[in-house]
């Protein structure tokens, strides 16, 4: 059982790293302002997601009052960037529409 | 909004509501209270109980507005909605994240802005929609407006392809709203 969780806890850890991995890469490659905020938004929200809930896992290992309520605290943490982030993101596209960048689009099409 | 059970008019009425509102309040934020600081020392409970006290007696009607017959429902929907949404974001993480480490990324994406009409009209449907638009990957709500109108940056033609779709029918059937489908 202690194995058990164990391994589902490093399974969450690592697959979120690997989604912030994916995010940060994304930043660098993506070709403009606009294509660059969806790894940034999204593959953060996922990410930490997996962190905290690989976390909360493992904190609940010693059954007591005191890491359920650690662990509802980090659901809390999901709970406000699961709202916050896409509403961040969100806002900065609009900044970026108001302030009149154009979004970047194959030059083939254009 | 759907009609109250009773005439919203009556005094009677009005006192239930917002009983009821200032009940679920307490309730909420002293559990929030006893969350967050984690010691039961008696001290520190009636500081809570004091604080949520005064906060929902002030506030009661901000966070739960009325005792409608289609609220509880909606909640309960709107539950349920929620792991068909982290479904879905998973699925579609794995597509951004395929799509970031390819070598040939540049290839694959195609950034463009749509328009879709999906004729939601209560501001928490629209609310749900654009943020489930938004952490779904590939796709962010540019703008949103009251007539339901949203304008959506895609980052590849499969992202927008499958936009309004499913996700829209799940929405509007949370609020009990009505969609029509202009394309």
């Amino acid at each position: 059982m202690e194995l058990l969780i164990n391994s589902f806890v490093v399974i969450c850890l690592v697959s979120g790293l690997v989604f912030f991995a994916g995010g940060s890469v994304g930043i660098i490659r993506m070709p403009d302002f606009y294509s660059r905020l969806h790894p940034a938004g999204k593959l953060d929200t996922l990410g930490i997601m997996a962190v905290v809930l690989g976390l909360a896992l493992f904190e609940l290992k010693q059954w007591s009052l005191a890491s359920v309520l650690l662990s509802l605290k980090m659901m809390l943490i999901v709970f406000f960037v699961f709202l916050s982030s896409p509403t961040a993101t969100h806002s900065i596209v609009d900044a970026g529409i108001r302030a009149g960048l154009a979004p970047w689009t194959k030059t083939k099409r254009s | 909004m759907k009609k109250p059970v009773f005439p919203a008019d009556s005094p009677l009425v009005r006192r239930l509501q917002s009983a009821f509102s200032f009940v679920c309040t307490f309730c909420f934020l002293f559990a929030l209270w006893l969350v967050l600081s984690g010691k039961f020392e008696p001290l520190l409970l009636g500081l809570g109980f004091l604080a949520s006290f005064l906060v929902a007696y002030f506030f009661h009607d901000l966070l739960f507005p009325g005792f409608h017959r289609s609220y509880f429902a909606s909640s309960i929907r709107f539950f349920a909605y929620i792991p068909w949404l982290i479904v879905e974001i998973f699925k579609a993480n794995f597509h951004l994240l395929r799509l970031v480490f390819h070598p040939r990324m540049h290839d694959l994406i195609d950034p463009h802005i749509v328009s879709i009409r999906t004729g939601l009209s209560k501001d928490m449907s629209i609310v749900t929609m654009a943020n489930s638009i938004t952490l779904t990957p590939g796709t962010i709500t540019v703008t949103a407006n009251r007539e339901g109108l949203f304008t959506v940056h895609a980052i590849d033609r499969k992202s927008s392809r499958a936009l309004p779709g499913e996700m829209l029918g799940k929405v509007a059937a949370v609020f009990g709203d009505e969609v029509e489908r202009i394309e």
